[in-house]
């Protein structure tokens, strides 16, 4: 769409438009609404419905037009609600019910439906049709989630344009067309996309429901709040509906910095988990026969009592904490301030050996999706698949390299989601990422990991030629995060114009990097030496030396060195990468204390169980991959009498005989922005409906308008309801605060000039500690602390690694992640349970052919050291594995990678033998 | 269900070789695969869709607007006979219910030994020669029942095996166009102006 705005009449009105903006769209935004069923503003036009039909002369008369295929165009008059217009509209509402089964009383769609409501509004209320409607079996399944009711469609094209344009999947398709069209999909072939419940949420009758919400609720019984999915990192805005309590449905919100409406199956289904069986209620304390409830008071006064004992005994090194990723950043910072302020131990990490160095995440200059999407760039794909791991990243992706021009490569140990969108996928050899990135920035490349450098120095010349962004994540868990933080660190060197965003997927992982919750770091993004001065200022005490990580620490505890591990939410029986040091460290730490939603490996082995409030039941914010804060909202109440993740912080720190001077979700937030020097000005307000960026000068381009007027599509009608109005409590309620306690306004500002003030008073204390310590030297914008007497944030600088060589006997461990695993959020929802794919060995058909093993065969894997277990596991010939490599996914059933996987071993080089 | 023989496959990709886009291809594949087995077997139709790099339900999308795909097995001949206005008029319904009892088989249905399929069919364009049929799309004009039990029993004889090959087949003898002959093989828009639009004068001083 070009800048060059038109002025066009719409019902006798002059409005402006932008030249080439359809009809429909501007009539949408200057307050007419047409009817439509088919349009939807993130899919191209088809005008397959032809509800839209309104009245257009453009100079030659007026005449009947789809107003969603017509751009606008100057002196163009619309009109809309002509006798001719609305006689259209009738004629069409009455054919495209010609063959509707209106059984609305036993539809999902009835009461949020469009076809109900634009019969109603549009309709001619009677039809002159008398003949036997179609006939279909219904419903059908056309994937694991999804069903389908073929009669009531009224075959718009929403879900087949969504699944080819969109996703990216074109597994639905018009079918039988003629009088019998019916939207199906190839016979034993299902729909199953990653991203098939959005069909679900666009779907403009009752056709496509989702099995899980499916004669669970109607729409009036719903109540809803605006949230953040934290499924995975990326954040996108969900409306979460509930009835009775109980948590329903999510619907995607349409917010175009993040998820423009869309969602993944996996986050859009696993509210299931909220309700699951088994959810933790109670706290429980290890007995001989087991768990037995207790009440808060026992089992927070062991928990104190055993952190007083490793105090005594060790000192503040005796105590580790793991996990901290699916807290929210209240929570987080509550923590950290608990582990690092009150006990003094920095060993604390929220990742589980499965991420990368909290200095890489938070040091490098971070990008935002809209950056990384802007036309005319280059976005390099390192290690990470976005489609497995950050799926609604992989729409955004799609989107620009499809429709925007964006240059998309990929370096990658083996073909990913997004190999068919690469100009350029440079699949390389297990371990030499480094190698090839080194080859890639080169003038001139020499091959490098079994990649050419003709294909080197082409992908070369597209990463040098614009702005680059690249999506840096651990591909591989069965080699070390170093190895591609070091790959990172030579991007950022080598380029002039880079930017980065982070491609870890757990939830809030990166607001708890930010809030501290990782060896060596403080809350606001300041490594441990450059911020001690200032948190000393606030805090009671700072740990002195850089602790360990979640690796040092289960080492500690299987040495029987750590007195008190907690784990925050976090499993590492399962999720850390080398499943026998997990086993170990469980066994040796003295005291395991688990906070945590549900029981999984590791809580059933704790000593002291500590139930949490999990997602839905506390409010807060959240951190996604930019940066990008926004707000959790509660919508039901916590299981039995589990608490939020802070409050049992709150409550340890007092029987440890300290304060953290919490004492609401307010206090922390404010709290927050006030010592975390990344979140300097933050406030509640600020935050917005959408979320901010911070640090907060980041966040320039800012605007909370919404491009969709209905950001859940639920409401199409132009009725008098106003659907975005009872969606955003929150948005209200700032309103209403805003105006009406101007004195807490007044009270906050004096607050922040009051810790203006202070910081200047430091500012000499706490001058750049970071200057003359023998690091590389800094480029000065990157390291300019977010305000006045703040410490500088961190900065990010790569250490080469050293990879062994590969023996020709053995294969290298690939081992990556699926958006469905063994996870215990998936698990714990019905509907995604089911959906892991399984563990099979691929190889590259050359390794394939040197076993001799039939495909589907059986073959025993086990780690070239010994020391390890060894998996028995399908193996198949695979053209998206590099030679020498061995891919075999993380966390799935029939088979655990992390039986192989040595966590101190750079690399892991694997046997692989036909089972007998 | 069969997928492609090794030899249909090798013809398969030279047809989607004469296209610019494998996708192209789509409508000769299906009548290839028709062609082989009779009817579009279902991994006939995965098979065509790997080899354009399609989903099969876009292929099946396509395939089943097209009333002559036939996605259940059909027999050897299939005979459709008119029942449209002229035919009807002329006796063309009486002939259906002959050789509904001949055949022993509903319209729409194929006899147990896999010979012939039934089926009624509107307007066949041939209302001049009323009542007419086809067998396998071959026309016979004012046909009377004597001369449908003789048509049947010349089919099963293998009388007519020289004019009605059997179903699906779309030619006996394989036309073959030379690579440098084949139309399209330049990408749309990359490829010069047809020598029809160019303007007089400019061709006329083009170089020889």
């Amino acid at each position: 769409m070009s800048e060059q705005r038109v002025k066009i009449t719409i019902d006798g009105r002059e409005v402006e438009a932008e030249d080439g903006e359809l009809v429909i769209a501007a009539a949408e935004r200057t307050g007419t609404y047409i009817p439509r069923f088919c349009w939807h503003p993130r899919m191209n036009p088809v005008g397959m419905c032809r509800m839209c039909l309104v009245e257009i002369d453009t100079g030659r008369g007026p005449a009947l037009q789809p107003s969603c295929m017509i751009p606008a165009s100057e002196g163009m008059t619309v009109v809309t609600d002509s006798d001719i217009a609305k006689k259209a509209q009738e004629g069409v509402l009455e054919f495209l019910l010609a063959n509707h089964p209106l059984d609305c009383p036993v539809c999902d769609k009835g009461g949020e439906c469009p076809l109900q409501d634009q019969a109603y509004s549009h309709g001619p209320g009677e039809s002159r049709f008398i003949e036997e409607k179609v006939h279909f079996e219904k419903p059908i399944p056309i994937s694991d989630l999804v069903d389908l009711d073929r009669e009531r469609c009224i075959l718009c094209d929403r879900c087949t344009r969504f699944a080819d344009e969109v996703a990216g999947d074109p597994l639905i398709h018009f079918i039988d067309r003629g009088a019998q069209t019916q939207v199906n999909t190839f016979p034993d072939e299902p729909f199953a996309s990653y991203f098939s419940g959005n069909t679900v949420q666009i779907c403009p009758v009752g056709a496509l429901t989702s099995r899980a919400y499916r004669f669970k609720a109607r729409p009036w019984d719903l109540d809803q709040v605006e949230s953040t999915c934290t499924s995975c990192s990326v954040g996108c805005r969900v409306a979460v509906q509930s009835s009775r309590n109980q948590v329903l449905r999510y619907q995607g919100v349409d917010v175009d910095a993040v998820n423009w409406g869309w969602l993944c199956d996996k986050g859009r289904f696993d509210f299931e988990s909220i309700h699951a069986e088994g959810r933790l209620g109670e706290p429980l304390l290890r007995a001989d026969e087991g768990h037995v409830t207790a009440a808060w008071s026992d089992a927070l006064g062991r928990a104190a009592g055993a952190i007083e004992a490793a105090l005594a005994s060790s000192g503040p090194s005796g105590v580790g904490v793991i996990g901290g990723a699916q807290l929210t950043n209240e929570s987080a910072y509550a923590w950290a301030k608990l582990a690092k302020g009150v006990i003094g131990t920095d060993n604390v990490d929220a990742q589980l050996g499965d991420g990368l160095p909290a200095e890489a995440v938070l040091g490098l200059p971070r990008a935002t999706i809209d950056q990384a999407c802007a036309p005319g760039g280059t976005v390099v794909v390192l290690g990470v698949d976005p489609k497995e791991e950050l799926p609604v990243l992989y729409l955004r992706l799609r989107h620009a390299v499809v429709e925007d021009g964006v240059t998309l490569v990929e370096v990658v140990p083996h073909a990913t989601g997004v190999t068919g969108l690469a100009a350029h996928s440079l699949v390389h050899g297990p371990g030499a990422v480094a190698d090839v990135v080194a080859q890639l920035l080169a003038e001139s490349p020499a091959d490098a990991g079994g990649i050419g450098a003709d294909a080197l120095a082409a992908a070369g010349t597209a990463v040098r030629s614009g702005p680059v962004t690249v999506i840096l994540g651990r591909g591989n868990l069965a080699d070390r995060g170093d190895l591609v933080a070091s790959a990172a660190g030579l991007l950022a060197e080598g380029l002039d114009d880079v930017r980065f965003l982070s491609g870890l997927r757990r939830g809030n992982v990166h607001g708890a990097l930010a809030a501290g919750l990782a060896p060596g770091m403080l809350p606001g993004s300041v490594s441990l030496d450059d911020g001690r001065e200032w948190f000393h200022d606030h805090w009671s005490t700072v740990p002195s030396d850089r602790g360990l990580d979640t690796e040092g620490i289960l080492n500690a505890a299987a040495d029987g060195k750590l007195d008190v591990l907690v784990l925050l939410g976090a499993d590492p029986l399962s999720d850390f990468p080398d499943h026998d040091l997990a086993r170990r460290a469980l066994a040796g730490a003295r005291t395991v204390v688990a906070v945590d939603t549900l029981p999984n490996p590791s809580v059933r082995q704790a000593d002291i169980v500590l139930p949490a409030a999990g997602y839905a039941e506390t409010d807060g914010t959240t951190t996604n991959i930019e940066g990008r804060i926004s707000r959790l909202s509660q919508k039901v109440t916590p299981p039995g009498t589990a608490r939020a993740d802070w409050v049992i912080a709150a409550e340890l720190a007092f029987r440890l005989g300290d304060d953290l001077g919490l004492e609401s979700l307010d206090d922390v937030f404010a709290e927050l922005a006030r010592v975390a020097p990344s979140h300097h000005g933050l406030t509640a307000e600020g935050v917005g409906i959408d979320g901010v960026l911070v640090p907060l000068d980041r966040d320039a381009d800012r605007t909370d308008a919404r491009t969709a007027e209905d950001p859940i599509g639920l409401q199409t009608s132009g009725g008098d309801e106003e659907p975005t109005a009872d969606i955003d409590p929150e948005a209200a309620e700032a309103a209403a605060e805003a105006e009406a306690a101007d004195t807490e306004a007044g009270e906050a500002e004096a607050e922040a000039e009051a810790t203006e003030a202070q910081a200047d008073a430091e500012a000499d204390d706490a001058a750049t500690p970071d200057e003359g310590d023998g690091a590389e030297p800094v480029a000065d914008d990157e390291r300019e602390p977010a305000g006045p007497g703040l410490p500088a944030p961190v900065r990010f600088s790569a250490t080469a690694v050293a990879v062994p060589s590969p023996d020709t006997y053995s294969l290298r461990l690939l081992t990556t992640r699926k958006l469905y695993d063994l996870g215990t959020t998936t698990q714990a929802s019905r509907s995604l349970a089911k959906l892991a794919p399984g563990a099979v060995l691929h190889l590259h058909p050359h390794d394939f052919d040197r076993l001799g093993v039939e495909a589907d065969g059986q073959v025993t894997v086990s780690n070239r050291e010994g020391g390890r277990g060894s998996v028995t596991v399908p193996v198949r010939p695979s053209g998206t594995v590099p030679k020498g490599a061995a891919l075999l996914s993380f966390l799935q059933p029939g088979g655990q990678a992390a039986e192989l996987i040595d966590a101190s071993a750079v690399v892991t080089d694997v046997r692989v033998e036909v089972a007998r | 269900m069969p997928r492609f023989t090794a030899e249909n496959t090798i013809l398969a990709k030279e047809i989607i070789a004469r296209y610019p886009h494998p996708k192209s291809a789509l409508i000769p594949l299906l009548h290839l695969a028709q062609e082989q087995d009779g009817h579009l077997a279902e991994d006939a139709m995965v098979h065509i869709a790997e080899l354009i790099d399609h989903t099969p339900a876009e292929v099946i999308g396509t395939a089943s607007f097209y009333e002559m795909f036939k996605r259940e097995p059909v027999g050897d001949y299939l005979i459709n006979v008119c029942t449209n206005i002229a035919c009807m008029l002329m006796g063309g319904e009486e002939l259906l219910h002959h050789l509904e009892d001949r055949l022993d088989i509903r319209p729409g249905s194929t006899t147990a030994d896999g010979m012939f399929t039934l089926e009624d069919v509107e307007c066949i364009a041939a209302c001049t020669e009323a009542p007419c049929l086809t067998v396998n799309y071959r026309y016979f004009h004012k046909i009377s029942t004597d001369e449908a039990d003789q048509l049947l029993e010349d089919l099963r004889a293998g009388r007519r095996a020289h004019e009605i090959p059997k179903h699906g087949t779309l030619a006996r003898v394989r036309q073959s166009i030379p690579a440098d002959r084949r139309a399209g093989a330049a990408v749309p828009g990359e490829c010069g102006q047809p020598v029809w639009m160019t303007p007089k004068d400019e061709s006329e001083d083009a170089p020889a």
